[in-house]
């Protein structure tokens, strides 16, 4: 009943929707796979956002080290979570004024567009700017031209990084057109990068094929835990 | 206090001075907005207006004032920014703060994209069409009707909820197992059509391409390259054959194909982390701070 049945739902579910593709009357079989499947990430996020308060409380009600921060965890979803759902600062939409909760959620001016471009746009965008500085720093402490291969990958990092700003075009511009940074790295993106992308991608196409007929066939039950 | 700590309560007393002489004289991080009439499409209605952003430049036209609440938004984002941009120092209170608030907004964030799109969209209109019709989502078409069959994800719903509850929280695995089972099988026929049929595909290319003027020498060389590429590269992945000989040197071009694909990716990897940082350095130092204009925003002002 724990293993067992889990077993049965993914391989029967995952077989059924092969089949149904080639069966003209349930090809859409998987577009509707697809919405359920939407749901339940949409049920997902609230189980990991309790998830996340249930951790947070925890460690605020133990004293334990960071638990102010924890707190404020707690607080930020908690308030964009009421803001959002209750659609405050919401105006109803202008095809159907009567309906007071008919307004986008998401609209401009709203307390949770307000949260979203103050709050978690600016804190997202600078937490991946950060690792400007981080891949820089790692790449100069990791990267040594010590071989053909390296060597390769440096010259051509170099070559899309300059190829690709002002300074490429400039510093270039007295070589033949080919060999001018810009049209290199065009060339190595059309062509190059290109064909070892093809070939990453079409591994990759034979790897999700044989982990999904392993998950299928129940060789691979890493989904179901390690707890019996 | 150390000599380190010395140093940065001096340089956060200037900037501190420099913000409010900058605040006082009106000359930086306000957010003007333009208030504007909905029109309204139904007859009898109420209308009201919604705020616009506008170019601090027209201010003084009718109409255009600062918005208080957009101008705390601004001064929220660009302190946010620069918490996060403190850890480039070390490891410190305000970016543990803000890490702790982008943790909350984010979980938040989704949870309420996920309710709006994911359940009532999706599950709530199919199952109670007339009910979310006359309240939520009045632009639902007429010709929805109710869809019994999406009881059945709300069940799977309830059963990976059941994953909180202390006891029978196995149970949340049935759920799992429908998710994990119907991706594999949609993937799996996904992925053999685009990521490995039509790569294929698009692979067999012209090795002799005879354009419009004769032969085109430029495109043969770019089609032969790509054709050696990916079979070189694929040879490489293939480990059943000691990588000896031929099928050694063959490996070895794959092995440089692919290292020119890392560099390129690399090199576009940092390209994209510098372009989203000068973003936030233009945030802080345009609609915040007011010392460049790129956009001509403030000309004249």
């Amino acid at each position: 009943m724990k293993r067992t049945l889990p077993l049965l739902i993914a391989a029967v579910t995952g077989f059924v929707l092969i089949g149904a593709h080639f069966v003209p009357y349930t090809q859409s079989w998987g577009e509707e796979a697809m919405i359920w499947f939407d749901i339940l990430a949409a049920i997902a996020f609230i189980l990991g956002g309790a998830n996340l308060v249930r951790l947070n409380l925890q460690k605020i009600s133990d004293r334990r080290a960071g638990w102010g921060y924890a707190a404020v965890t707690v607080i930020a979803f908690f308030l964009t979570l009421v803001v959002g759902m209750a659609k405050m600062g919401v105006h109803p939409s202008a095809q159907f004024p009567q309906f007071a909760w008919s307004g986008d959620y998401v609209q401009e001016g709203s307390s949770f567009w307000f949260i979203y471009q103050y709050a978690f746009y600016p804190l997202g965008a600078t937490m991946f700017a950060l690792l400007a500085c981080f891949i820089a720093s790692a790449a100069f402490r990791a990267f040594r031209a010590k071989n053909t291969e390296a060597i390769i990958l440096l010259s051509t990092a170099f070559i899309v990084l300059v190829g690709r700003t002002y300074a490429g075009t400039a510093l270039t511009g007295w070589m033949p057109e080919a060999l001018q940074f810009d049209n290199l790295t065009g060339t190595i993106m059309n062509v190059f990068n290109l064909a070892g992308n093809r070939a990453i991608t079409i591994g990759i196409g034979l790897g999700v094929v044989s982990l999904s007929l392993k998950i299928l066939l129940g060789v691979d039950r890493s989904y179901l835990g390690t707890e019996e | 206090m150390s000599r380190s700590g010395w140093i940065w309560t001096a340089l956060m007393v200037v900037a501190g001075i420099y913000l409010l002489v900058r605040l006082a004289t009106g000359g930086m991080g306000l957010v003007y907005v333009q208030d504007q009439p909905v029109e309204v499409q139904e007859p009898g209605q109420e209308s009201w207006s919604r705020a616009v952003g506008v170019d601090p430049k027209r201010q003084g036209e009718a109409g255009v004032r600062v918005s208080w609440s957009r101008t705390v938004g601004t001064w929220l984002a660009a302190l946010f920014t620069l918490c996060i941009l403190s850890f480039l120092y070390g490891d410190n209170p305000l970016y543990k703060l803000a890490e702790a608030v982008f943790v909350g907004v984010s979980a938040g964030y989704w949870m309420v994209v996920g309710f709006w799109t994911g359940i009532v969209q999706n599950l709530f209109s199919k199952l109670a069409p007339d009910l979310i019709r006359s309240s939520l989502l009045p632009g639902l078409p007429e010709s929805q009707d109710q869809e019994l069959i999406y009881l059945f994800p709300l069940l799977l719903s309830v059963l990976m909820l059941m994953r909180l509850s202390p006891v029978g929280g196995w149970i949340s695995r049935w759920a799992l197992a429908f998710f994990i089972g119907a991706t594999a099988g949609i993937r799996l026929l996904g992925y053999l059509q685009s990521d490995f049929l039509r790569q294929i595909q698009s692979t067999i290319l012209p090795l002799v391409v005879v354009g419009s003027q004769g032969f085109d020498f430029s495109a043969s060389l770019q089609n032969l390259t790509i054709v050696v590429g990916v079979l070189s590269c694929l040879t490489y992945f293939f480990f059943s054959i000691e990588h000896k000989g031929v099928v050694g040197g063959v490996s070895r071009l794959g092995i440089w194909f692919l290292m020119i694909t890392f560099g390129a990716g690399f090199g576009y990897t940092v390209m994209g982390r510098i372009a989203l940082m000068a973003q936030r350095l233009e945030f802080l130092a345009d609609d915040w701070l007011w010392v460049i204009d790129p956009a001509s925003r403030r000309l004249g002002m």
